[in-house]
């Protein structure tokens, strides 16, 4: 190799990684105010955070309120700081690991299309009802299905649709809350 | 009293609430009905500057030098682009600014008009909050509320992004009582520590045989009330003390318990203490990686307790045993409290073997150097600026690089607010401006940038704004003709090929103050250098000192790549410093 090329010292320190990443869903409460997204999305780039699925939406109108559902994954000590950080924002107000919290209720809901005729159709059709899937629309060649579940669920019935004619799919990400009568 | 005003005016308005009265600025066609309210008074003095990431770095020299929050005022588009630098730089160094920049008119926003930039985009990253102001109702809680997130919790640098058509408009103004008596919805700083944990950290305290103080920036940021309170508990506990590049001051350099500075370019003392303590009393400082060197190996024998005001600080590079949150100037004062009704007894004899130990290394006189009669040592320039300065009412701030390194070595302090330097984000061209803001607020002070000829031209222009409003600023240069901490690590890890780090063409300095209309002086003479300083000292005007000093001087010691505290490089280090870094601190970025 040649040796001016060669990389040099720093004085940075890189520390192997020796926890392993864990999946997380957090739940945070803002202020619905515009640029906050950008905020939160500009943190986790910016520090090389992992996001997974992001959902966000206004809960409560009168205080201005919106409640940002985060799936990340990430080790124990980055998830900490991950936390931090979010806290850190001005307009963030709390933020709960509803997976540490454990005991959390976990959906999504999906939208399937899949177009086919004859036997797989049928077959798309009994599945669908199996699955407690909606029919939201439907045409002589296609159905669009309206799937509610864990994300488990949705991915299995993803799967399954596939070799029934397939066409396309859209997600809302996650809409997580922890159980129990206390609220965040 | 509500007033019925245009939201130029609201902003003098706050400005004068706010107790401010300097801003740093320089106007542009979407700042100008603000200009226009600021011409039509007298109470806040505007400083016209040369470029804008000067007035953001005169807002934190004045900030630093004062406990104040720094206000700077610039126009759209390049006005707010230039101000990013500086921005950035105080938020790493959480130094309290407001920015107030121009926008074009809010129909205009998006339409890529002239000078329209996405400010609030541009700064989300480096600023502790930013506000976009879409209607002029908002502005007098957004005025107000960015003084309170600017200095409140750990301080940083916010920015207010003004409309043009919002400048224009009549609105309500209501003064900061009428706001502060609501609390803000989610931005609450945890100002008091645990008081369980604190007592807790006074019992490994009292417990410890091989404790050390490590302060940083944020003594000096909980105000003067904090640097007493650090001086009384060391008093009290007879330990010893060291600080980062940033908290130089709170802990008088002239004390016996004073360890010097930390860190990469740290002394050998007070790194030795950190690696080898039992006890690590962290009280404001963040574990930065120049402190640290490598995480592994990082005082492995000790305890840590870490205070900080940031919980995010806490864990983010070391893992603490005791996190206490909360303004370390609180907690600084339960500690002595708490102490003090524990024990009066100092434990002196319980500290012996420790204090012997920290003096057998104190002896290496790690900050020495080899003088010279016929060249100027850097160290030698700044130890002879200091012993003329002595007793002064002085101000230093620093470009960076190694004469930054030389001057906190060479420098002590024993008053917080003294020291001004980039310490987080390492700006070239600091020093100068900073110069600027720290003599606005302090008419009569000696205010002495120590500079390195590379890094000042970065911000020479500012030499125009000290002589508009005569502001007889020293800027020290130590001219090595060299970027000398790029030549530094070429020589040491880059087998001596010295890309780009050479100063071609340098300017006259001396020519260079006189055409600004300052005062120029030269020098390269050790025996003359006292009587130059001299005359720096006692000239009215601005002055550019060229001090022309040896050429190769390396800046030690130096914890090198990957290593720990305790494999430090002293001065009287024979060998090849490039090879003591092995192939696996090689490997690092």
């Amino acid at each position: 190799m040649n040796a001016l090329l060669q990389p040099t010292g720093s004085v940075y320190s890189l520390v192997p990684e020796t926890q392993t990443p864990e999946r997380h869903t957090l739940s945070v409460l803002v202020d619905n105010e515009p640029g906050i997204l950008a905020r939160i999305v500009g943190l986790f780039a910016a520090r090389g955070f992992n996001i997974d699925s992001l959902t966000v939406s206004e809960t409560e109108h009168e205080k201005g309120l919106s409640r940002i559902t985060v799936v990340t994954v990430a080790t124990p000590k980055v998830l900490q700081q991950i936390k931090l950080q979010l806290e850190r924002l001005v307009p963030v107000h709390r933020v709960h690991d509803l997976t540490d919290e454990g005991k959390s209720l976990e959906r999504e809901l999906a939208l399937v299309k899949v177009a086919s005729s004859g036997e797989p159709r049928a077959e798309a059709l009994r599945l669908a009802d199996a699955y407690r899937a909606q029919i939201v629309d439907a045409t002589t060649e296609s159905f669009v299905f309206e799937i509610t579940g864990k994300p488990s669920k949705i991915d299995s019935f993803i799967a399954i649709m596939v070799p029934l004619g397939l066409v396309e799919v859209v997600r809302t990400g996650l809409a997580a809350i922890a159980r129990g009568p206390e609220g965040m | 009293m509500p007033q019925q005003m245009t939201g130029a005016e609201m902003v003098v308005e706050a400005l004068k609430d706010q107790g401010v009265t300097d801003i740093f600025g320089y106007p542009g066609g979407a700042v100008l009905p603000m200009y226009d309210a600021i011409f039509q008074q007298d109470k806040v003095r505007h400083i016209l500057v040369r470029h804008e990431q000067g007035a953001t770095h005169m807002a934190e020299g004045y900030a630093r030098s004062t406990g104040k929050v720094g206000v700077v005022l610039v126009t759209s588009g390049p006005g707010a682009t230039n101000a990013v630098t500086g921005l950035t730089d105080a938020l790493m160094d959480s130094i309290p600014i407001v920015c107030l920049t121009g926008q074009v008119a809010t129909p205009l926003i998006g339409s890529d008009a002239f000078q329209e930039c996405d400010t609030v985009g541009i700064t989300r990253s480096c600023t502790k909050h930013n506000y976009l102001v879409k209607n002029v109702a908002d502005l007098p809680r957004i005025l107000h509320e960015a003084f309170y997130i600017a200095r409140s919790g750990r301080p940083g640098p916010v920015l207010i992004d003004i409309p043009k058509d919002v400048q224009f408009a009549m609105g309500t103004y209501y003064g900061p009582t009428e706001i502060e008596a609501t609390r803000h919805k989610s931005y609450r700083p945890q100002l008091e520590g645990d008081i369980r944990l604190i007592e807790a950290a006074v019992d490994m305290m009292l417990r410890a045989e091989r404790p050390v103080f490590y302060t940083g920036g944020g003594v000096i940021n909980a105000g003067p009330e904090a640097s007493q309170h650090l001086r009384e508990l060391a008093e009290l506990t007879g330990f010893p003390v060291t600080s980062t590049l940033m908290g130089l001051g709170a802990f008088p350099g002239s004390s016996p318990q004073w360890l010097g500075m930390l860190g990469m370019h740290g002394s050998y003392q007070a790194n030795m203490a950190m690696h080898d303590c039992d006890l690590m009393i962290n009280l404001g400082a963040r574990f930065d990686d120049r402190i640290t060197g490598r995480i592994d190996a990082f005082s492995p024998q000790s305890r840590k307790i870490h205070v900080d005001i940031d919980p995010s600080s806490i864990n983010k590079n070391i893992v603490i045993d005791l996190p206490i949150v909360g303004d370390v100037g609180h907690v600084l004062k339960e500690m002595v409290r708490i102490w003090r009704s524990k024990t009066n007894q100092p434990r002196t004899e319980a500290l012996a073997p420790w204090w012997a130990e920290i003096e057998t290394w104190r002896a290496k006189n790690s900050f020495g150097f080899a003088n010279s009669s016929s060249v100027i040592k850097p160290q030698y320039a700044i130890q002879r600026l200091y012993e003329a300065t002595k007793g002064r009412d002085v101000y230093v701030t620093t470009e960076v690089g190694q004469h930054q390194m030389w001057a906190a070595q060479h420098f002590p302090f024993d008053l917080p607010n003294r020291w001004m330097t980039s310490g987080g984000l390492g700006t070239m061209g600091y020093g100068l401006p900073a110069a600027i803001g720290v003599q606005v607020a302090h008419p009569e002070a000696l205010v002495i940038d120590i500079a390195g000829e590379a890094s000042v031209q970065m911000t020479m222009q500012e030499m125009s704004t000290a002589v508009q409003y005569g502001l007889p600023v020293k800027i020290f240069i130590l001219n090595n003709e060299r970027m000398g901490m790029v030549r530094q690590w070429q020589e040491l890890l880059h087998g001596g090929r010295y890309a780009h780090s050479y100063s071609e063409s340098l300017p006259d300095f001396v020519k260079l103050a006189e055409a600004y209309g300052g005062h120029g002086i030269k020098c390269d003479n050790p025996a003359d250098l006292d009587a130059a300083i001299r005359e720096m000292i006692d000239s009215p005007k601005p002055v550019l000192f060229d001090c022309l000093v040896e050429k190769h001087e390396n800046c030690l010691p130096m914890i090198p790549s990957g290593k720990p505290h305790n494999e430090m490089i002293l001065p009287d280090f024979a060998g090849d410093v490039g090879a003591v870094i092995d192939a696996k601190g090689r490997e690092l970025v």
